[in-house]
């Protein structure tokens, strides 16, 4: 470059420039070229990632759907205070009346009815049987219309629902997946017999960092055999560890129910060589034993791969120059070997862990009911009662809960010290 | 998911020729021997008659109700008929998914004249569903259990008795039909049950009752466990859908026996998702009333034990196409089987279905 700069000046690049502003352009440019790069791939991850996502989760708050039913009684019903111990007037009614016409000639009654009674059970078909009615009626006395239709009507929680749950947003999803209600009188929290989610979210945690440990334990050995053998013998205990891999989720399940149950393999044998007597039968399955068992091996191939491929590149030569420096096996192990796998053993184990917190087809047939996970209830929610909005609260919820975990990780282990080879 | 191309011809050349004529039509059912016997009561006589069209068998009936609202929010429905159980074609049609049928003008009348709407009677539970079968959830039981020393569960009363009838009970995970069960054995008039039902103290009650027996309970969630258990002897009573039992029983030859007693009636038939083109509507409502007439649904019992939906099928019930066994005695709806029965309550369940289960599931982690 040539010396273009004036005495007291900015320097300038070739074209009289100032070179900062020329150096960051061209930066600019490399920055937007690599980015041209991977555009067709962030798209794809935004749009059908990212966004279904985005969209599944603002279904826990969303409750569009009633004050786009019934417009006017959401409006009429403002003026009524829930705490009165009196009905709503003959507006509120009249305004009803007025948004059921509507929507059941939209066939839209039924739907805001399945809303409400997530939250009071009976709205459904107070709403299913009013909207069927609904067509007949005139203008006069609306309250009695609607209660010769329906005494249900007459039932002040049913308006106190509708009161409550009238605005755009909701936050009574999140009220239930963490055990708690909206009363007339306030948040509170269910009785302690009916709580089941938070209860739910501490096993889900407790049972995934126990199959963590159990994967870790019988993996290391695995992955220190694998990493030390000759290859021909290694590549065939490789596939061994890969065989599971390659078999249906399914079949390892249901092989582990043949094995563990108490008319099973195991039990039998035992029962035949005298070691039980067949009254007592160990119960190793339908319970939280046999999903750390079936979950264990399962997952296990994803804690001995990064182990192997992270082994595979430590040096043989500094465990044995420690030991000819003196030190015993266990001391060479613990600080001279055993350092260099961390990043194998971070590696497996958030593997391990964001899969095992995630299943529920397995625990669904293995766990009975100590077993179960927040999985199978969001997979009920969002399979079979169809109330997406606490599904989508109980996955939100969930995320979160590991996203702090990941935090937490990065402080102890360090997410750059993660190898997987 | 398992896609099998059905076609009525079975060389290849006759499969290329038909399949490039022919417009697909995706009927989703529950796959296995339930599939089967459609494929041989309806879909091959519906094919041998329309040529141009070309059934396509989805097996995804489990999840159907998540999956056909999340088409219709996609915009993009590819199913044409779907087979769902009551329950859920009420759910369906509650959120507006499935279209309303009119039995008068979309089904075929009986052989003797009467309307569908008579035939099918108080089986026409929601607007928009078609029901072909009643199947029913139903006790089966081991016949060699030693400790019963001779004794045979007389009703369903016998599954709450641990003392004389020990061991290990299977039981479904949820509370429809356990809540009714237990409230019958703790003493509960039959026609009070869901009054008893729809207050806490009576959730409470019911729950007790199967407290007694929890740690006897091995809990089910797909329909096939219940028949295995009792087939490896894991399980010395349990409750699973008549159909399974019947396969178990006659199919199989397990040492294993029906306890009809306070068997529950359900149905199961077909919707038609809402929102379809015009022309496939149209292919769709022809199928249906084809497959539900009155011949339709007799032939099915051919290949599986559950009842016709229709009155006027029952006469035509004739003997199994493997097995050669008269099939009427099997069926649920058989006089002698049908002495103490229930029908599921839809209407009761559709409210307090979500309010049960959360309180049902919280009471079985504990």
């Amino acid at each position: 470059m040539t010396d273009t700069a004036t005495p007291d000046g900015p320097m300038l690049a070739a074209d009289g420039t100032p070179l900062k502003a020329s150096l960051a352009r061209a930066l600019r440019r490399e920055k937007l070229r690599a980015l041209m790069l991977i555009a067709p791939l962030l798209v794809f991850v935004a749009v059908t990632f990212i966004a279904p996502i985005g969209n599944m989760l603002v279904r826990s708050v969303d409750n569009s759907i009633v004050p786009e039913t019934l417009p006017e009684t959401v409006v009429a019903i403002q003026k009524w205070d829930p705490l009165s111990g009196e009905l709503p007037d003959e507006s509120v009614f009249a305004a009803m009346i007025a948004d059921l016409k509507v929507a059941s000639k939209a066939k839209t009654h039924t739907r805001v009815g399945s809303r409400l009674n997530y939250e009071q059970p009976g709205i459904a078909s107070l709403f299913r049987k009013t909207g069927r009615r609904v067509k007949k009626f005139d203008d006069s006395n609306a309250k009695d219309q609607l209660l010769k239709a329906d005494k249900k009507w007459g039932n002040i929680e049913v308006w106190q629902t509708i009161h409550r749950f009238s605005g755009e947003y909701t936050s009574g999803y999140f009220l239930a997946a963490a055990d708690a209600e909206k009363t007339a009188e306030g948040v509170q929290f269910l009785d302690e017999d009916d709580q089941i989610y938070l209860y739910l979210f501490g096993r889900t945690l407790f049972l995934s960092i126990t199959i963590t440990v159990t994967c870790l334990l019988l993996g290391y050995p695995i992955a220190w055999i694998l990493a030390n053998l000759p290859l021909r013998t290694s590549n065939l205990l490789m596939i061994l560890v890969l065989l599971p891999f390659w078999t249906s989720l399914l079949v390892r399940t249901s092989a582990w129910i043949v094995l563990l149950q108490q008319q099973g393999v195991i039990n039998n044998t035992l029962v035949w060589l005298g070691v039980l007597d067949d009254q007592n039968r160990l119960e190793m399955m339908f319970n939280q034993t046999g999903t750390i068992i079936a979950m264990t091996h399962i997952l296990l191939p994803f804690m001995i791969l990064p182990l192997y491929s992270v082994m595979k590149s430590i040096p043989p030569h500094y465990v044995r120059a420690a030991k000819s420096l003196g030190a015993t096996d266990w001391v060479a192990f613990w600080r001279v070997y055993f350092p260099q796998t961390v990043p194998g053993i971070g590696a497996g184990a958030i593997l391990v862990f964001i899969l095992a917190i995630g299943y529920y087809i397995t625990p669904e047939l293995v766990g009975g009911t100590s077993g179960i996970f927040i999985s199978n209830r969001i997979a009920y929610h969002i399979s079979s009662s169809l109330n997406w909005g606490l599904g989508a609260a109980l996955g939100l919820i969930l995320l979160v809960a590991v996203l702090i975990l990941y935090a937490a990780y990065d402080k102890i282990v360090g997410i750059d010290n993660v190898k997987l080879g | 998911m398992k896609l099998t191309k059905l076609v009525a011809g079975t060389a290849v050349a006759a499969l290329m020729a038909s399949t490039a004529m022919a417009e697909d039509m995706t009927i989703v059912s529950w796959g296995g021997a339930y599939s089967k016997s459609q494929l041989k009561a309806y879909h091959e006589p519906y094919m041998a008659k329309n040529s141009g069209v070309n059934i396509i068998n989805d097996e995804s009936s489990a999840e159907a109700v998540a999956k056909l609202r999340a088409m219709t929010e996609a915009g993009n429905v590819t199913w044409d008929v779907v087979d769902v159980v009551a329950s859920d074609a009420i759910r369906l049609c509650d959120e507006g998914l499935a279209l309303e049928i009119n039995p008068d003008k979309d089904l075929a009348k009986a052989p003797d004249g009467s309307s569908a709407a008579d035939d099918f009677g108080d089986l026409l539970v929601s607007s928009c569903f078609i029901p072909q079968i009643v199947y029913s959830t139903t006790f089966g039981y081991r016949s060699d259990v030693a400790a019963w020393n001779g004794k045979e569960p007389q009703d369903v009363c016998a599954v709450f008795d641990v003392e004389n009838f020990p061991g290990k009970r299977s039981l479904e995970k949820r509370p429809i039909n356990n809540m009714e069960w237990a409230l019958l054995c703790d003493g509960v008039e039959k026609d009070k049950i869901y009054d008893v039902l729809s207050t806490d103290e009576g959730v409470d009650r019911a729950l007790a009752k199967l407290g007694s027996i929890k740690d006897h309970v091995v809990w089910w969630s797909a329909g096939a466990e219940t028949p295995q258990r009792l087939a490896d002897g894991e399980v010395v009573i349990g409750s699973t859908y008549n159909g399974r039992l019947f396969a178990l029983i006659e199919e199989q030859k397990q040492p294993v026996k029906m306890l009809w007693d306070a068997q529950v009636f359900d149905l199961d038939g077909w919707i038609i998702p809402a929102g379809l083109s015009e022309e496939r509507k149209k292919r769709a409502l022809d199928y249906i009333h084809f497959a539900t007439d009155t011949q339709r649904l007799a032939d099915q019992a051919k290949y599986i034990s559950y009842g016709p939906a229709r009155k006027s099928s029952a006469p035509l019930v004739g003997k199994h196409a493997d097995l050669g066994i008269e099939m009427a005695p099997h069926m649920p709806t058989d006089p002698n089987n049908s002495k103490n029965t229930f029908l599921y309550n839809y209407e009761w369940w559709a409210d307090n279905r979500d309010d049960l289960d959360a309180k049902f599931q919280a009471w079985l982690s504990k």
